[in-house]
C-alpha cells in the first residue's frame, strides 16, 4: 500500500461509500433542509414585507385620517360661515319687514285717525249748526215774542222790497 | 504565544541534540522509531492501536478478494500474521500480505482486486456512520417544524450548510447552483467530518489517502464534464476568438485542463492532510528519537499547536475542495462561457 499510488479497493469502496452517501443524504437529508429553509426563509421575506405594507398602510391611514379631519374641520368651518350668513340674513330680513310693517301699521293708523278726525270734524260741523240754527231760532224767538218788533221786522222786509 | 512556543521547542531541540548521549545513541537506529509515521499514513489490513512492550494491539479486518477464477473470499487479516513475529508475512490460501502491506497471491501473475476492509475503508464506514447520524438527526428538526429557529446538531450544522449554499455553490455555479447544492454539502461534510475524525488519536488518514482524493476528485470532474454545456466545450474544442494556428497549441493545453482541474484537487486535499499527519507525529516522533523529557514537553507542545492548526486545516481544506469544486462545474454550466 503505497502512498501515492491509489489502491483500487479504496477507490471503489470510497466510490460507493460517497455514492451512498449522497443518494442518502440528498433525498432523505438536502431535500427537506434546503426546502425548509427556503420555505422560512420565504416566511421570513413575507413577514417582512406584510410588516412594511401594514407600516404603509398604517402611515396612509393615519394621513387619511387626518385628511378627513381636515375636510371634516373645513366643513364646520363652512357649515358655521353660512350658519352666520343665513343668521344675519334672517335677521335683516325679519327687521326689514318689521319696520315695514311698522309703516304700514303707522300709515294705516295714521289714516284712521285722519278719517275719525274728519268725521269728528264733520259731526262737530253739524253739531255747531244745529245749536247756530237752535240759537238763532231762540233769539229769534226771543226778538220776534211782542208785537212791535215783529211790525218793525215786517216794515223791514216790506222796506227791501221796496228796494227792489 | 504561538511564536514563544515554537521559538522554545526549536532552541530546545537544537540544544538537545547537540549534547544529549542519548539522543547521539539513539541516531543509530531511528527508522524503527520513526516507522510508525509512514506506517500510520498508509493504510492497512488490520487497525493498529498501540504496541505495549511487545504485545500489538491491533484490530484485525476482513480481507475480501475477487478473483475471476475463484470468486469472492473473505479471509481474517489475523490469518495473515506471523504467530512468531506479530507481523504480516505469513501465507494464506495463495495469499500473503507483504512488507509493503500490500495483499499479494503466492502464484505469480495471478489477477485478483483486493476489495478488503482496509483501516481506510473502515474509517471509511465510520466517517460515513458519523456523518450521516448527525445530519439526519439534524434533518428530523427541519421536518417537523420548519419555521422555527434551528436547534441542537441542526443549528450546529445550518450556518454550515447556508455557507454552502449561499458563499459557495450561489456565487460560483449562478442561477443553476440548486441543482449542484446537495452535492457540494455531501462533498464538504464528508471531507470536513473525514479530516476532524482523522486527527483523533488512533484514528485512519482516510481524506489524507490519495486513494480517497482522487475518487473525490473524479467525481467532481464527472459531475463536470457530463453538466458542461455547449459553451464550454466549444470553448475546450475550439476557444472562440482565437486564431486558427494559436488554436492547434490552445486546444491541447485546454484537454490538459481538463484533467490538471481534478489532479490539482486530488493532490491538493492529499498533501495538506498527509503533511498534517506527518508533522504533528514527526514531533511526536522526537521523543521517542532523543528520549528526552524536556523535548517530550517542547514536543507536546508543539503537538497541540499542530493539532489546533489542523483543526483550521482541516476545515479550510473541505472549504476548498468544495469551493474548487464549485468553481470548476460554473464555468461548466455558465450561460456565457469565458471570462478571461
Amino acid at each position: 500500500m503505497d502512498l501515492i499510488s491509489p489502491d483500487l479497493g479504496l477507490i471503489i469502496w470510497q466510490t460507493i461509500g460517497f455514492g451512498i452517501l449522497f443518494l442518502v443524504l440528498a433525498k432523505y437529508a438536502w431535500k427537506p433542509i434546503l426546502s425548509a429553509l427556503e420555505e422560512r426563509e420565504g416566511s421570513i421575506e413575507e413577514a417582512l414585507s406584510t410588516a412594511e405594507k401594514a407600516r404603509a398602510e398604517m402611515a396612509s391611514l393615519v394621513s387619511e385620517n387626518e385628511k378627513l379631519l381636515q375636510e371634516a374641520r373645513i366643513e364646520r368651518d363652512q357649515i358655521l360661515k353660512t350658519a352666520n350668513e343665513n343668521a344675519v340674513k334672517i335677521i335683516d330680513q325679519a327687521k326689514g319687514e318689521a319696520s315695514k310693517e311698522a309703516t304700514r301699521l303707522i300709515e294705516e293708523a295714521k289714516a284712521v285717525i285722519q278719517t275719525e278726525k274728519e268725521a269728528a270734524l264733520t259731526d262737530v260741523k253739524i253739531k255747531v249748526a244745529e245749536l247756530s240754527l237752535l240759537v238763532a231760532e231762540k233769539l229769534l224767538r226771543a226778538q220776534l215774542s211782542n208785537e212791535p218788533s215783529q211790525k218793525a221786522l215786517v216794515e223791514k222786509f216790506v222796506d227791501e222790497i221796496k228796494l227792489n | 504565544m504561538a511564536r514563544k512556543i515554537i521559538c522554545l521547542s526549536i532552541l530546545l531541540s537544537v540544544f538537545l541534540m547537540y549534547f544529549s548521549p542519548i539522543a547521539q545513541a539513539a541516531s543509530g537506529d531511528d527508522e524503527d522509531k520513526t516507522g510508525f509515521i509512514m506506517h500510520h499514513i498508509k493504510d492497512s489490513h488490520e487497525w493498529h492501536f498501540a504496541t505495549i512492550g511487545h504485545t500489538h494491539i491491533s484490530l484485525p479486518l476482513p480481507v475480501i478478494i475477487y478473483s475471476s477464477d475463484r470468486g469472492f473470499e473473505i479471509y481474517s487479516s489475523s490469518n495473515f500474521v506471523d504467530p512468531e513475529t506479530h507481523t504480516f508475512g505469513r501465507e494464506h490460501n495463495g495469499y500473503f500480505i507483504d512488507d509493503h502491506d500490500k495483499l499479494r497471491a503466492t502464484e505469480e501473475g495471478r489477477s485478483f482486486v483486493d476489495l478488503s476492509i482496509t483501516k481506510n475503508v473502515a474509517m471509511l464506514f465510520l466517517v460515513l456512520g458519523v456523518t450521516l447520524y448527525l445530519i439526519l438527526t439534524a434533518t428530523k428538526q427541519y421536518k417537523r417544524n420548519p419555521n422555527r429557529a434551528p436547534k441542537g446538531i441542526a443549528s450546529f450544522l445550518e450556518p454550515i450548510i447556508l455557507f454552502v449554499r449561499d458563499e459557495i455553490a450561489l456565487p460560483n455555479i449562478g442561477p443553476k447552483y440548486k441543482k449542484f447544492t446537495p452535492y457540494l454539502l455531501t462533498l464538504f461534510f464528508f471531507i470536513w467530518f473525514g479530516n476532524l475524525l482523522g486527527l483523533l488519536p488512533g484514528a485512519a488518514n482516510l481524506t489524507g489517502n490519495i486513494a480517497v482524493t482522487v475518487t473525490l476528485a473524479m467525481i467532481t470532474f464527472f459531475v463536470t464534464n457530463f453538466n458542461g454545456n455547449k459553451a464550454y466545450w466549444k470553448h475546450v474544442v475550439a476557444t472562440p476568438g482565437v486564431p486558427l494556428p494559436l488554436l492547434l497549441i490552445i486546444v491541447p493545453v485546454e484537454i490538459i485542463g481538463l484533467f490538471t482541474k481534478p489532479f490539482a484537487l486530488t493532490v491538493r486535499l492529499f498533501v495538506a492532510i498527509t503533511a498534517g499527519h506527518i508533522v504533528i507525529l514527526s514531533f511526536i516522533g522526537l521523543i521517542f528519537v532523543f528520549e528526552s523529557y524536556a523535548v517530550g514537553f517542547a514536543s507536546t507542545m508543539m503537538v497541540v499547536f499542530i493539532n489546533l492548526i489542523e483543526l483550521l486545516v482541516a476545515t479550510i481544506q473541505a472549504y476548498v475542495f468544495t469551493l474548487f469544486s464549485a468553481m470548476y462545474i460554473g464555468a461548466a454550466v455558465a450561460d456565457h462561457g469565458h471570462d478571461h
